[in-house]
């Protein structure tokens, strides 16, 4: 039989707040165990949560930036659960009234397609279990509360995804969006952007939404396609072999690529969520929701689009250079100083990016200024340097900072265009290798490549080829 | 409405409660006298109405993101049953 898969993904995303959703300890990632901590986040008693407002705002231009409608009233709501990293016995979430819903998002693959938001709601995180390494610690695990409280948001989409490639195109159009926004690191190895998928199979051309079973525990886009293909193809054997598929929570294993159910918390999904009497509805008013709209920035897809068309650069590059807006708008800049869009691209795109990786930077931190690297086409395109030594002069630049002016001065790395002193040079090297010139002129015109490459030598490789080229053409062939 | 052992047996399982026989049949009994009582409420027509979430005509307030000193660290773990590591000690949890 044939199977399709369905596919519905929940992602939870941190807010890049300083503080935290409902108290006043910091967001820092990374210090210490529990030294951002407080009574409110601790769930002690007798403690009250109040609001963080750009929290809100936050969640309402990510609602925004995926066409969800915004709630007016928006409630918030307790999910009651026992674990350990869950101070207060509940986390304080959105259930019957959430914060936006209705939303879309458009993804590229096959052409295109249109995938469904459901909604987008508030919650808070909750902490960290640490599990000891040593055999003194086999009984017991750790509770770090740092995390616990700080912003999330959940955007729960449709189970309008039919492939793991397009789930991992949705997630990744998501975390553009998210990042753009400059609401969220979208770090996936740190979780600040998680992901839970919800797949399930079904016979082609049935209508009834089969079994599902969620994956938790992808933290990057590989695994997040490996745990969805590995549960597409278990699905599919069990039901084959006459079995049925039962719904559970199960773990992406990514040292062995398996999928395992997580029986732990099964028994009591039974959250019993209720209003939260600690906190008055929320309300958002229109006023909040337009100024949010208008700091919306130009979002990923807008900008490819625009990149390829005002360009006309490939589809390729348009995506690389518009992964992160700092990139785009130092592309940008370069190209405004150019003029050249093609080339500017293969520079900021092929060196600099190279070099960045290599180093694990940020563009952000990068020395080279794109009027840097508008100066070095300049010079590429006048023929001062070679588009070898612009290598080099580019690798300079990025070492030090300095522009390429700078650098082709100090170390003298100008480009010979001058013909009257090549033409020098050329005689020069033709009456030292007499042998080579005749034989050169009895037909062995492979030993073009040898003139060129002594004159090279001569020049310490600072000749213009097409130059050099010209004139021994000439004189060879005279 | 009346209630089942067996719903006792869950809100008790949920809560973490662990109920002797005795006392499972009588929360049972006193359970399901206390939902007779509320289930009054339901001869009342409430087509129309929005569930009263709160009875107070407020919205929540918001705070600035600003951050402020935590609890010393000491101080925070000073009531924990246990600690270790900078951290809450518990049971292990098998995931």
């Amino acid at each position: 039989m044939k199977y399709e898969t369905v596919i519905g993904l929940e992602v939870h995303a941190q807010l890049l707040t300083e503080s935290k959703l409902f108290c006043a300890c910091s967001t820092k990632f990374g210090s210490g165990p529990n030294t951002q901590v407080c009574p409110v986040c601790l769930g002690l008693p007798g403690v009250l949560p109040v609001l963080n407002g750009k929290s809100v705002e936050f969640a309402v231009k990510m609602a925004l930036a995926v066409n969800c409608s915004v709630n007016a009233k928006s409630v918030f709501a307790r999910k009651n659960y026992f674990y350990p990293d869950l101070p207060k016995g509940y986390q304080i979430s959105q259930y019957t009234e959430p914060l936006a819903e209705r939303g879309y998002l458009d993804i590229d693959t096959n052409g295109g397609k249109r995938i469904g938001i459901t909604r987008i709601h508030m919650e808070e995180d909750a902490g960290k279990l640490l599990h000891g390494e040593g055999p003194e610690d086999s009984g017991s695990s750790f509770v770090d509360l740092n995390r616990a409280g700080v912003p999330l948001i959940e955007i729960v989409s449709e189970p309008d995804m039919r492939s793991a490639d397009e789930a991992q195109a949705y997630l990744k159009s998501l975390r553009d969006i998210i990042v753009y926004l400059e609401i969220c690191s979208g770090n996936m190895e740190e979780g600040s952007f998680r992901c839970d998928a919800n797949v399930s199979i079904r016979p082609v051309g049935a209508e009834k939404l089969g079994t599902k079973a969620e994956l938790k525990n992808m933290n990057s886009f590989k695994f997040v396609k490996e745990a969805i293909e590995y549960e597409v193809e278990r699905q599919i054997d069990v039901v084959e072999s006459g079995g049925k598929v039962v719904q559970e929570t199960r773990l992406f294993d990514s040292a062995k690529g398996i999928t395992a159910s997580m029986r732990s918390k099964e028994e009591a999904h039974d959250y019993r969520y209720f209003p939260d009497p600690d906190l008055l509805p929320l309300v958002v008013s229109d006023d909040l929701i337009e100024g949010q709209r208008k700091t919306l920035p130009e979002l990923p897809e807008a900008k490819r689009t625009r990149f390829i068309k005002d360009y006309s650069i490939p589809a390729y590059d348009a995506g690389v250079l518009t992964a992160s807006r700092d990139l785009a708008n130092y592309y940008e800049e370069v190209v405004k100083a150019t003029n050249e869009p093609k080339v500017s691209s293969n520079w900021v795109m092929g060196e600099l990016l190279r070099l960045l990786k290599e180093d694990a930077r940020d563009v952000r931190d990068c020395a080279v200024t794109p009027a840097s690297i508008a100066g070095l086409i300049e010079m590429i395109k006048n023929g001062g340097i070679s588009g070898k030594m612009a290598k080099e002069v580019f690798e300079a630049m990025y070492k030090t900072g300095k522009t390429p002016q700078e650098i082709v001065k100090s170390t003298g790395m100008a480009q010979i265009s001058n013909e009257d002193e090549l033409s020098r040079i050329i005689d020069d090297v033709i009456t030292r290798n007499p042998d080579n010139f005749a034989r050169y002129k009895a037909g062995r015109v492979q030993l073009f490549g040898f003139f060129v490459g002594e004159t090279m030598k001569a020049t310490k490789g600072q000749a213009n080829p097409q130059v050099i080229n010209k004139l021994l053409k000439e004189k060879l062939d005279k | 409405m009346s209630i089942t052992k067996k719903d006792v047996l869950h809100a008790a399982d949920l809560a973490r409660l662990e109920l002797t026989a005795e006392e499972q049949d009588l929360y049972t009994e006193q359970l399901s006298r206390i939902l007779n009582y509320v289930e009054k409420l339901s001869e009342l027509d409430t087509t129309g109405i929005a569930p009263t979430t709160y009875t107070v005509p407020l919205k929540t307030v918001m705070r600035a993101d600003e951050s402020r000193p935590s609890l010393p660290h000491e101080e925070a773990l000073s009531n924990a049953p246990d600690s270790d590591k900078d951290c809450f000690k518990v049971p292990r949890i098998i995931e």
